[in-house]
């Protein structure tokens, strides 16, 4: 009794709570800023700033920590719509969105904004057809939900495969950019980068489970999107871009167009930089394709949405609401949150690129004196770590657009650098890359040492396991895996954002359609469920393999898109299946109209 | 049933719930891809000094998505409601 008043006492308190840690955290960067003014180094306000912040987070974690099955799962179904909106947002925007996005577009133009729409209007679907049902049935993880609804042990086991091999693509692919971040931020070798970021990672989440990280996940929120935000709107105030960049770039992306022409972007490489990841800009900003170019946009967007809405780490942060209603409201909250970075980094990689491309501009390179060039501060700094390089393949001593090379993730960590920003927000910058890193490897990692222990563990193997044994079983795994995914991401086998896509497509091919018929077709059954999940996956997986082992894409379909291949099969084969065998019991179609039902108890409350 | 409204209070609101989310799910495919299909055509008209069809894939269909979830929870809510499922 005194302990549920006092966690009441606490949701009360929450916005009290939140607003110290970001008015502390405001004050934490003048500080910093203050230090810098006083000749600090750089390479010590860098520390500062992902030091500070992961002993916040790891905190956080320890005043988190619990003995309870509800709390350790589901947070204890009691977290308010907007903070877990922001929590899903931490949740949702990886190392990828923060690093990598900016620079994607930067590179990639019109065709890779098919990732800014794919990632939000995911929610659109997470919304219309997931969350208020599965939140209703009551469920601890995804495979929990298929396990039910179908019945028997198969399609549990499935689900859990498939959930285990989208999410561990996922998670690597985190701690290999929290890893990176670290070892530069901390002045450490990215192997043991790798683990220090593991570590603050598990202090996250091990002791409190869901509990622990839906309150690290909102700080790190806080973080991530001051650090996203602040560089951008300083930087458009120091250059005259407007006080709000994001409604007066219109123009910059006019002269972009003029500039591209007239220095003849597209043209190939003039010379080898002999750095490895660097690329000159060959793509235009805004030359949307029609026919096939229009298809892979919308092939992509399509993949990504479908990805979204059976992604177990988003979907499960729903069940951590108090009704219904309010799983809604947190889905849209979330929308809102993630909204904020995304209609940001357009703007950010159009303006980065017009302050590199426009020689009326003070920071503009192209088309000046290389030897000029090679004395600015951000050129020498980046070059020294092989983020960048100049080749004067001409030799006419002047920067063309075919003689700078640069790695695509410059556009957001360089910013602050190249606009003459002080040293403080590239630190800033590190400690929110960090951040966004950090609370999806977070997620991610416990959707799969929850979904082990809940479902393989508690369900299939030892359903008589006590509370303690099963929440002791929930950490061994959850460590076992975080070692596990260190070791893969140590061995840097891809790229950051290859390895996101992947898991998006793994998850739409295997898990979309069992989910969403499992609530929208009565006569979905178990046998459909299987063959649905079982082929959709093996298909999109077979055709990855074809594809990356030099296999022509069919009409355009990349290793990016293979759920376009997988989601077709699981769909054919889930609805040729179910109409072949017998339909659900009369207790199944009844827990399906239960489903629907917005009101009451949840399913698993009544059996 | 167990709420006490019948089956029949029951597949009338599911029915409106339905068509609720077919509504939305028309205006997603409209904002996902069918304004994004002809981004090149769009381009020539201008919007906020944006080209239209880039308008559309770095804000507009993003802001409208955000809206349509907002307004579709308003509207389920007072179906719910109408029904006697609020909770």
């Amino acid at each position: 009794m005194a302990e549920s008043s006092e966690r009441s006492q606490f949701i009360k308190n929450l916005p009290k709570i939140y607003g110290l840690y970001t008015g502390g955290f405001i004050v934490f960067i003048l500080l910093m800023a203050v230090l810098e003014q006083l000749g600090v180094s750089a390479a010590t306000i860098g520390v500062l700033f992902v030091a500070f912040t992961v002993v916040i987070y790891a905190v956080i974690g320890w005043l988190s920590r619990t003995m309870q099955v509800d709390a350790y799962y589901v947070a204890g179904r009691e977290v308010p719509p907007v903070f877990n909106g922001m929590a899903t947002a931490a949740d949702w925007m990886s190392g990828a969105s923060f690093v990598a996005l900016a620079g994607g577009i930067y590179f990639g133009g019109h065709g890779y904004l098919a990732f800014v729409v794919g990632w939000t209007g995911g929610y659109v679907l997470v919304n219309s057809l997931m969350a208020p049902y599965l939140r209703k049935f009551g469920c601890y993880t995804v495979p929990d939900f298929i396990g039910t609804r179908y019945g028997g042990n198969l399609p549990r086991l499935v689900a859990t495969v498939i959930l285990f091999v989208a999410s561990f693509t996922y998670v690597t692919a985190q701690i290999n950019a929290s890893g990176t971040i670290a070892s530069r931020a901390l002045l450490i070798p990215f192997e043991v980068g790798v683990w220090f970021g593991l570590l603050g990672i598990l202090l996250c989440s091990m002791l409190g489970g869901m509990r622990a990280v839906t309150w690290t996940q909102v700080a790190q929120y806080i973080v991530l999107i001051i650090a996203y935000l602040v560089p951008v709107i300083w930087m458009s105030n120091v250059q005259g871009f407007g006080i709000i960049p994001h409604f007066s770039y219109g123009d910059a992306v006019s002269r972009i167009a003029e500039l591209e022409q007239l220095y003849g972007v597209g043209m190939a490489p003039a010379g080898d930089p002999e750095v490895r990841g660097v690329r000159i800009l060959t793509t235009l900003h805004n030359e949307p394709g029609t026919g096939m170019a229009s298809w892979k946009f919308m092939t992509l967007a399509f993949c990504m949405m479908t990805g979204t809405a059976s992604l177990p780490h988003i979907l499960m942060r729903y069940f951590t609401t108090p009704s219904v209603r309010a799983a809604r409201k947190s889905v849209s909250w979330s929308l809102l949150f993630i909204f904020l970075l995304y209609f940001t980094a357009p703007a950010l990689a159009t303006l980065t690129k017009l302050q590199v491309l426009d020689p009326n501009l003070a920071t503009g390179i192209i088309g000046k004196q290389i030897e000029e060039i090679n004395q600015l501060a951000w050129i020498q700094n980046w070059h020294d770590v092989g983020f960048l390089a100049i080749v004067d393949g001409n030799g006419d001593g002047l920067l063309q657009v075919n003689e700078f090379f640069m790695r695509p993730d410059i556009v957001v960590l360089a910013t602050p650098e190249i606009a003459g920003l002080p040293y403080v927000i590239s630190g800033l910058v590190a400690a929110g890359g960090m951040a966004a890193a950090m609370s999806t490897a977070d997620g991610l990692l416990l959707a799969i040492a929850n979904a082990l222990s809940h479902d393989l563990y508690y369900k299939i193997i030892d359903p008589n396991a006590d509370t303690k044994t099963r929440l002791i079983v929930a950490r061994v795994l959850l460590i076992g895996i975080g070692i596990l995914a260190a070791l893969v991401a140590s061995l840097r086998l891809t790229g950051i954002l290859g390895a996101v896509a992947w898991a998006f497509d793994f998850a739409a091919s295997g898990l979309f359609f069992p989910l969403v018929l499992g609530v929208w077709w009565k006569r979905a059954n178990r046998q459909g469920a299987v063959a649905g999940m079982v082929l959709g996956f093996l298909a999109g997986t077979i055709y990855l393999w074809y594809v990356y082992t030099g296999g022509t894409p069919w009409l355009g379909i990349d290793h990016l898109r293979f759920a376009i291949i997988g989601m077709p099969v699981s769909l054919v084969a889930m609805v040729v299946v179910s109409l072949m065998t017998e339909a659900p019991s009369a207790e199944v179609q009844q827990m399906v109209d239960d489903i629907r039902d917005p009101s009451g108890t949840t399913i698993l409350e009544r059996t | 049933m167990a709420d006490g409204i019948g089956s029949q209070g029951r597949n009338l609101h599911w029915r409106k719930t339905r068509n609720l989310t077919i509504w939305v799910l028309i205006l997603w495919v409209i904002f996902s891809f069918v304004v994004h299909a002809f981004a090149k055509g769009l381009n020539g008209m201008s919007f906020l000094g944006f080209p239209l069809g880039y308008y559309f894939a770095v804000q507009g269909s993003l802001a409208i998505f955000v809206i349509l979830i907002f307004g579709q929870n308003y509207l389920q809510d007072k179906i719910d409601e109408e029904a006697g499922l609020g909770d």
